[in-house]
């Protein structure tokens, strides 16, 4: 190495802070015996069928690159997936992107919609990634808190009261991760309406639809007044149990996914063959599994929502997703205190809410994406730490 | 879907028949006595047959073997299988009874402490009952699932400890 110093990274990456999960997955990792509610994936294997797939492509020899677009025939299926559960219709050949996750999606959708200092609205708590994905696009992301008190729904009147004449966007993300907030569909239309009135674009990343408990998931691009200013974005990762195969989507309007398509070009070209046979084949096959998981994610969503409000945790019951996001300002504790605490003493990782911006202090994220029986376990550790903080943190 | 999706309190019992109902109720939630009283029904119309647990004999050190005997048999006027079915389930070392498809009519499962049993069973017992033409005796050499149950070491969960 030289002595000299070499020239400093990006100011914009330097200020880009590190992810609050981060972090907290070193200490974590680094522990024996360790019941983990802070996994944001499913802890099904995916569908043997569909590994099948997979392995049968791989044995066919299909190891090409395919269009940047993604394979057409997944492209076709995808968007007959949306007309029969949404009734929103995509044309396959030029309003349908494969991407590498939502996670790749998102990042090109800001690319594409962004000038520098474009304000993109972001309801908080919300996924990790979703304001740094402003930021490195340029654009200045505005966090919205919404309130336990309100379900973590958002509001008209709250993103009217944020908008500037810069807002390009709203971005949004139901059911939510770390929420499991979802929002009804009359609340969704005022939101359409709204951004129709102020001329915004739609970002709404439906990763997790299909685990939608109570009630119908509404696609916001199904709303009267959406389609066309609307970016879906969506995926095979929660709903099938594929979160390592990274297959997801994009489907908008052509102009934006042209200009989505030129990016995704130039970056990754294409998204692995191998997961997007297999994403073809969830589609074929997959809807039994997905049922299935959904009815086992629901049960574990009552025993968690049930015994953390017992330890004296308000929790809302979430209606999607699978994480629970209890209250746990009776402790005292912060809500990084109480993570790292609670993991040290009795070896149960949850993740403040913090991490996932405003509104999550006084918070934890619980993922019920794991077995009756661990959740059970983790429960008893989690009163036996609640019992020994002193009586005045405890619930009466 | 043309059938009625299984009634959850089904599923969660046959998962764990140990599950409290207290427990039940919170999965389900529905209150505790309607499970109860939905248990009662079910019990008292036979749907519920009976609450078994696994075991791996082989893991407590019991000696056991296990032959599943496809039996081609004569249906009998008015009866069919039934009335072999019938001579065949009557057998306490006859764990189960199935009429089957395909190649042979009924399949059993026979349990036994040794091989020479299955053998004494087949020949003295099975062959002579009235109607049975043929049968054809498969020992069991190893369980993988049963029940849904692995009786293999399952992996352990791969995921990271914390992820967004």
């Amino acid at each position: 190495m030289s002595n000299e110093a070499t020239p400093p990274l990006s100011r914009l990456v330097r200020e880009l802070a590190p992810s609050g999960i981060r972090k907290f997955f070193d200490v974590a990792a680094s522990m024996q015996d360790v019941i983990s509610l802070g996994v944001g994936e499913p802890d099904f294997v995916t569908p043997w069928a569909i590994r099948e797939a997979a392995i049968n492509s791989l044995k066919s020899g299909h190891t090409n690159y395919t269009s940047t677009y993604g394979d057409l025939r997944l492209r076709t299926a995808i968007a007959k997936h949306l007309d029969a559960m949404y009734g929103v219709r995509y044309d396959p050949k030029e309003e349908v992107l494969v991407t590498i996750g939502v996670s790749e999606g998102m990042d090109v959708a800001m690319r594409v919609l962004l000038d520098p200092g474009d304000e993109v609205i972001v309801p908080e708590p919300c996924y990790v990634s979703y304001k740094p994905c402003v930021a490195l696009a340029g654009g200045v992301p505005v966090g919205v808190e919404t309130l336990a008190s309100d379900q973590f729904r958002i509001s008209v009147e709250q993103i009217d009261a944020a908008w500037t004449p810069r807002t390009k966007a709203i971005l949004l993300g139901y059911p939510s991760n770390p929420t499991g907030a979802t929002m009804p569909r009359e609340a969704l239309q005022e939101i359409v309406d709204y951004a129709v009135r102020k001329n915004l674009y739609l970002i709404s990343d439906e990763i997790y639809d299909r685990l939608t408990y109570d009630g119908q998931h509404t696609c916001v691009a199904a709303l009267p007044g959406a389609w066309e200013r609307t970016i879906t974005l969506n995926g095979f990762s929660k709903a099938y149990a594929m979160t390592g195969w990274r297959i997801g989507y994009a489907c908008a309007p052509e102009p934006i996914l042209s200009a989505m398509n030129k990016v995704h070009n130039y970056s990754i070209l294409c998204a692995p063959i191998t997961g997007q046979m297999a994403a073809l084949e969830a589609l074929k096959v997959g809807e039994s599994s997905v049922v299935d998981m959904v009815g086992q994610y629901n049960q574990r969503r009552r025993l968690i929502v049930e015994g953390l409000n017992r330890l004296g945790l308000d929790c809302h019951m979430p209606q999607g997703a699978f994480y629970a996001f209890p209250s746990i300002a009776r402790t005292g504790l912060t809500a990084e205190e109480f993570a790292e605490r609670l993991l040290f003493d009795e070896k149960v990782a949850v993740v403040p809410g913090t991490a996932f911006g405003r509104g999550g202090e006084k918070h934890i994220r619980c993922s019920y994406a794991t077995s009756l029986e661990k959740i059970e376990i983790a429960l008893q550790r989690m009163e036996r730490f609640i019992k020994k903080l002193p009586a005045s943190a405890q619930a009466a | 879907m043309s059938q009625a999706e299984p009634d959850e309190i089904l599923t969660i019992l046959a998962r764990d028949a140990r599950t409290p109902h207290e427990t039940i109720a919170t999965l389900t939630g529905r209150s505790l006595d309607s499970i109860k009283a939905a248990i009662a029904d079910y019990e008292k119309r036979g749907v519920i047959k009976s609450y078994k647990t696994i075991i791996d004999w082989e893991k407590a050190g019991v000696e056991k073997v296990f032959a599943f005997i496809d039996v081609k048999a004569l249906p009998a006027r008015d009866v069919g299988f039934d009335a072999v079915a019938e001579q065949l389930y009557r057998y306490p070392e006859v764990h189960s009874v199935w009429l089957i498809s395909g190649g042979s009519d009924l399949r059993i499962v026979v349990e036994a402490s040794d091989l020479r049993e299955v053998g004494r069973f087949v020949a003295e017992k099975l062959s002579t009952i009235e109607g049975v033409t043929g049968t054809d005796t498969h020992f069991l050499l190893r369980k993988y699932k049963e029940d849904q149950i692995l009786f293999v070491d399952a992996a352990e969960d791969p995921r990271l400890v914390v992820a967004p």
